[in-house]
């Protein structure tokens, strides 16, 4: 009876203790939960919200670089934006050089990659080869670019008219500035995509490629779009979009070799936003740009996250 | 239907002999499995009938035509991967059409958005289906052709794979350790199925792997081979009850045969243990060692004796683990009746029948045995 009545009292005891430290135990756990995320939260509010945020309210401003004043002026600056013909040209010719660079760059980085992952001898050369120009300085680089499309006694030029061809003013002429940039662009960017693809078809199975042969797939041709393509699949989504990001983005060529010109034909947005915010000091103005640059890398970045969804990747 | 043939197939990998010399055929309609150690030259010699390895000396046949010069994609054999090497991202009716597809469409009927367009794709495409459904039908997967191999178990994407090698009908099915990616109990499973699909398709069925057991079980024929090289081929009960190496007899069988030191006295008797055997045999006098199943050894009567060291009661049947003192040996024995099992650590007295006996020379060939006529003679007179 005494035994009994000691026994519930002791499991009483600990029952009661439990149910009243468990909320206190949860709420702790919350909160050390919320202490770790801390840091990484503060860094992403520090780094990219809160200048983003700031972005957008100066883009509703008049704020001109070192001005003491400012005043909210709404969606003036966008109406301005819409209204001036150089954004509509910059973000043409913006929207063609993505256009151009990213299929041109994924196409010849698969190419280059296909090539030299097929090779058997001198692969970590080729490798270093064409993965130079990503580690080069593209300032530097745009300079010997600047030589070898030179008008006169430029390599390009010396090149065509050895084989008998008319030679071009690449970069003083309006037809071709743009293109001869978009080739720069896709020599800049190819090794960097070739890098992604040769790791891409590293990891595709040996005894994929030898079903597929027995399964009668006997021309590389077949094996490719069977195998190695769509094994791809997942690599080349995220080589189209950082490519895409990353031609958006184009500046320093342009800034370099045209400065947007001859007569704003190789006017891009980053440099409109530049020229603006720091040739003519209209902040306001120059964030507006930014925002509408930023809604293109957003919707980049969507695509690729949709895609992602949809199963691309495979297990 | 194919019969294949291998005439002096040699193959090494930087400066390593793999294979040293294949002679084999393969008749039409047979189940052969090779079978081996890993790192014995099977699946490179798998390969080699494949087209996917090629050999550096000697000829594969298949229907007496030389295929050497012929690629993996024309020679029409089928081939299981251990991987099943499944197109991850098709479908198990995508997955199981390939084959059909690549031979029947041509390259510009294959291309994405201009080839669906083309006159006579449709009535193939009608066709591909009713054979990718036969076969799903066949092989209980119906249900299964819209997933992904992702989606799916180890044995249904086996199924998958058997079922695209299927789906052509190829000239012969290869093989590559098809089962071991599999739980144990799926395994005897899947046996009995391939064993029944064999039969089914008639076709030749070459089969790699080191699973004695599922050698054992499917084959019509067993081909051993150690070392890169063939050392026996012949039925499973040939294989298992007149191996002609002392490496075959203990690779085929589990528990492992157990083996004795022996002595071949100068008048051709054989002495195990310091007892004459009721054996002789024509080879020159010496060492040699004496080889026993554990299912042939008799506990309770016999001219040796042991110490039970260890007992394996599977249920059906137990394993005997006898030591044998002064010689540092140790044997198994099955007993069939368990539920008479000697205790731990009691001594048991064995012995085995002339006939059970296997011996082998120091090099490790058999050597040929005669069972003692008299005692022969003399045994029916006890009864």
């Amino acid at each position: 009876m005494s035994d009994g009545s000691m026994t519930i009292g002791a499991a009483a005891v600990p029952a009661g203790a439990a149910r009243r430290t468990l909320p206190a135990h949860g709420s702790r756990r919350t909160y050390s939960a919320y202490a770790l995320v801390t840091p990484a939260a503060a860094l992403m509010l520090i780094m990219l919200l809160g200048p983003l945020a700031g972005v957008i309210a100066l883009s509703f401003t008049d704020y001109q670089l070192g001005a003491p004043h400012f005043s909210w002026i709404g969606l003036a600056n966008y109406q301005d934006l819409f209204a001036d013909k150089v954004f509509w040209t910059a973000l043409r010719n913006t929207l063609a050089y993505v256009l151009i660079v990213v299929p041109g760059a994924v196409i010849a980085g698969l190419a280059i990659a296909l090539l030299i992952q097929s090779g058997t001898s001198l692969r970590s050369l080729y490798r270093t080869i064409y993965f130079l120009p990503v580690m080069a300085t593209l300032i530097a680089m745009a300079v010997v670019w600047e030589f070898m499309l030179h008008p006169q006694f430029g390599l390009v030029n010396g090149i065509l008219r050895g084989a008998g061809l008319p030679a071009f003013a690449w970069l003083q002429d309006r037809s071709t500035a743009l293109y001869a940039l978009c080739a720069i662009g896709i020599w800049q960017a190819v090794g960097f995509n070739m890098v992604l693809f040769l790791a891409g078809l590293v990891s595709i199975p040996k005894q994929l490629y030898e079903a597929a042969e027995i399964d009668g797939a006997s021309s590389g041709w077949a094996r490719f779009r069977l195998v190695t393509w769509p094994m791809l699949g997942p690599v080349t989504t995220f080589v189209v979009v950082i490519s895409g990001i990353r031609s958006f983005q184009v500046f320093d060529t342009v800034h370099v070799l045209t400065k947007g010109g001859p007569s704003k034909s190789t006017e891009v947005l980053i440099h409109t936003m530049y020229t603006e915010g720091f040739e003519f000091f209209r902040s306001g103005y120059a964030a507006a740009i930014t925002v509408v640059f930023l809604v293109f890398v957003l919707l980049l970045t969507l695509v690729k996250s949709r895609l992602a969804d949809r199963g691309v990747h495979y297990t | 239907m194919a019969q294949i043939e291998l005439s002096a197939i040699r193959k090494s990998f930087d400066g390593a002999d793999v294979l040293k010399g294949i002679d084999f055929r393969i008749e039409d309609g047979e189940f052969i499995s090779l079978v081996g150690p890993s790192g014995c030259g099977k699946s490179t010699l798998l390969r080699i009938i494949a087209g996917l390895e090629p050999q550096n000396s000697g000829q594969v046949h298949i229907d007496g035509r030389p295929v050497d010069a012929i690629r993996p994609s024309a020679r029409n054999l089928a081939m299981v991967f251990q991987s099943y090497a499944l197109y991850p991202h098709l479908s198990t009716f995508d997955n199981i059409a390939v084959p059909l597809r690549m031979r029947r469409l041509s390259a510009i009927e294959r291309l994405p958005l201009l080839g669906p367009l083309l006159p006579g794709r449709r009535a193939k495409e009608r066709h591909i289906r009713a054979d990718v459904e036969g076969i799903a039908e066949q092989l209980d997967i119906a249900p299964l052709l819209r997933r992904k191999p992702g989606q799916l178990s180890g044995g249904q994407r086996q199924r998958v794979a058997v079922g695209r090698a299927m789906v052509r009908e190829p000239r012969a099915f290869l093989f590559d350790e098809p089962l071991s990616n599999l739980d144990a109990k799926l395994r005897v499973h899947m046996r009995a199925e391939l064993a029944e699909l064999h039969r089914r398709l008639k076709a030749t069925f070459v089969y790699v792997t080191h699973d004695q057991a599922e050698a054992m079980t499917m084959s019509s024929r067993i081909a051993v081979m150690m070392g890169g090289e063939l050392i026996q081929a012949g039925t499973p009960a040939e294989i298992y009850n007149h191996p002609n190496d002392i490496r075959v007899a203990e690779f085929i069988g589990s528990p492992k045969i157990n083996v004795l030191p022996g002595r071949i006295r100068t008048d051709g008797g054989v002495d195990v243990l310091g007892t004459a055997l009721k054996l002789a045999c024509s080879a020159a006098a010496g060492e040699c060692r004496v080889g026993v199943r554990p299912e042939r050894i008799d506990l309770g009567t016999g001219p040796f004796s042991g110490t039970v060291v260890h007992l394996e009661n599977l249920g059906a049947e137990a394993f005997v683990h006898l030591a044998i003192e002064g010689a540092g040996l140790r044997l198994i024995a099955r007993l069939a009746d368990v539920r008479h099992l000697p205790a731990m650590a009691s001594s048991v007295a064995f012995g085995f029948a002339p006939d059970a006996v296997r011996i082998f020379d120091p090099a490790g060939k058999r050597i040929e045995l005669r069972v003692e006529q008299p005692e022969r003679i003399r045994e029916p007179a006890h009864v």
